[in-house]
């Protein structure tokens, strides 16, 4: 069964117009921020196929910008988005690009600050879902059908471990897993999909396991 | 869990219980929560959709400019003028309306299913309200009624326009509209089967080509029709009149006739009314040439 429950029919609550314009350009832009950690000072946003030509009318920009200020998808602060960003001195820059790309609800985010910076490739997939297809020149597989975890950490024994571990002791089943590095003993991301909704506080003690750097979840 | 309407139904009578009861307790099943919990939940998108139409009754604009104002239009109409379709109907329509004025002018609204469907569900609960002077608690019953429909149709077909056209999407919404409101009148769970299933007949084939690929013309005013519909199919309900064709096998039909409805036609912004020499001229108006 493709949906299991009546608030997939009756929801969800949401800013419109677009589920896939603009409630899943908030999803992309919120996983960007909680994979940052933080609010970025600066982000330049690549807008491909569907999402360059129509985003000013489905307000994709302020979703995707809402998004990385840490708006959900039902927050009324959207439509203020850009001026409430500009108040925050974070500078943007939206760029419509027209290179090819699979899917037409695609965006590519860089944000940063002076330390550090992030990049991500996001579609929306429809009725809000989104997909993450790319992280820090990472390649990733999220089909978007179910919640997700995404973080990064130090290539390290016992860093999965600590982390399914976690997962288990909350009864979190694991549907699909990958782990990926950038060279032994560097940067490394996990992907885990899970079959229901992880909560903040599990969130939390998932940060503070060994080796964690940095953790997001995505909301399918 | 049920799959089709065919169980819904079954799992109704055999319990003697109402539709919406069914989809409850399935719910609190599904997601092992309470009956406080599912009703709550609920509640709170209740009062989203609530709000939307107070907030369309103000009057509210489209980002663009292409849509807002017509729920006043309507309701204003209706002050001052004997409306030719009716008082229930006519109110239904203008808050569906309504509902994706706020939709489109970046407002809060519920999906049921979808945001650019998002109308025909509320619409038709504020409207009969006022007739059937329901309680709270069957306000909520009667989303969960509509939901138990567009559960089967979102596990056997789609609910979006861009897998099955527009009848998927406000075909579904008035469908499911219009089921809810039967059991709201005292009607049986067959006869909300039945008028679930003249308003999707009705709505089949319904292809999904908003201009310069917005959820707004002709969004808003499919709405008004699905709200409409959802009314006349549930009087015909009522009065006895039976679908011919099974409800699955409606939703069925409407699955295929989705599967053969061409990209262009399905939430691309390329064919149908985003073709019509006005509905290009919008989009490059809005968006520039290409």
């Amino acid at each position: 069964m493709k949906f299991n429950s009546v608030f997939d029919i009756i929801g969800p609550v949401m800013i419109g117009p677009s589920s896939s314009h603009t409630a899943g350009a908030v999803r992309i832009g919120l996983a960007a921020r909680n994979l940052f950690g933080r609010e970025p000072q600066w982000a330049k946003i690549h807008l491909y196929g569907s999402f360059a030509k129509t985003y000013r009318g489905h307000g994709t920009d302020l979703a995707l910008i809402g998004g990385l200020l840490g708006f959900d998808t039902d927050d009324e602060r959207l439509r203020e988005a850009l001026e409430i960003a500009k108040k925050r001195g974070i500078e943007i820059e939206f760029i419509e690009d027209s290179a090819r790309v699979n899917h037409p609800n695609t965006a590519r985010l860089i944000i940063g600050d002076d330390d550090e910076t992030l990049e991500l490739i996001g579609v929306s997939i429809g009725g809000g879902k989104v997909e993450i297809i790319e992280l820090n020149g990472f390649e990733l597989r999220l089909s978007g059908n179910h919640p997700a975890i995404l973080i990064m950490h130090n290539d390290r024994y016992g860093a999965i471990a600590s982390v399914t571990a976690i997962l288990a002791k909350h009864q979190i089943n694991i549907g699909h897993m990958e782990v990926n590095r950038k060279d032994i003993g560097k940067e490394a991301l996990m992907v885990i999909e899970v079959d229901e909704n992880v909560s903040d506080s599990i969130l939390k003690e998932l940060k503070e396991a060994d080796h964690i750097i940095q953790i997001a979840k995505i909301v399918s | 869990m049920f799959r089709t309407v065919a169980e819904l139904i079954d799992q109704a009578e055999q319990q003697n219980i109402p539709i919406s009861e069914v989809m409850i307790r399935q719910e609190m099943d599904v997601q092992n929560v309470t009956r406080e919990q599912v009703m709550t939940q609920m509640e709170k998108n209740l009062r989203v959709m609530e709000k939307a139409i107070e907030d369309s009754l103000q009057g509210v604009q489209s980002v663009t400019g292409l849509t807002g104002g017509d729920a006043v239009l309507v309701q204003n109409y209706m002050k001052d003028k004997t409306p030719l379709s009716g008082h229930l109907l006519l109110d239904a329509v203008s808050k569906a309306m309504g509902t994706n004025e706020v939709n489109a002018a970046m407002g809060k609204i519920c999906a049921t299913p979808t945001a650019g469907s998002a109308g025909c569900v509320p619409g038709v609960l504020f409207a009969v309200k006022e007739r059937l002077n329901p309680t709270r608690e069957q306000m909520i019953r009667f989303l969960f009624t509509a939901g138990a429909f567009g559960f089967v149709v979102a596990n056997n077909a789609f609910i979006s326009g861009a897998a099955g056209g527009c009848q998927a999407e406000v075909g579904s919404a008035g469908a499911m509209a219009s089921a809810a409101v039967v059991e709201m009148a005292g009607g049986t769970p067959e006869q909300c089967a039945d008028a679930f299933a003249i308003t999707l007949k009705n709505m089949l084939g319904l292809v999904c080509d908003p201009v310069a690929g917005l959820v707004e013309v002709p969004c808003v005013k499919r709405n008004a029709a699905g709200s409409a519909l959802a009314i006349v199919s549930a009087d015909l309900a009522l009065a006895g009149v039976k679908s011919r064709i099974p409800c699955d096998e409606v939703i069925g039909a409407m699955y295929r006739i989705g599967q053969t409805i061409p990209a262009s036609l399905r939430e691309t912004g390329e064919g149908g009314l985003a073709d019509t020499p006005t509905g290009r001229f919008l989009k490059e108006k809005l968006f520039g040439s290409k």
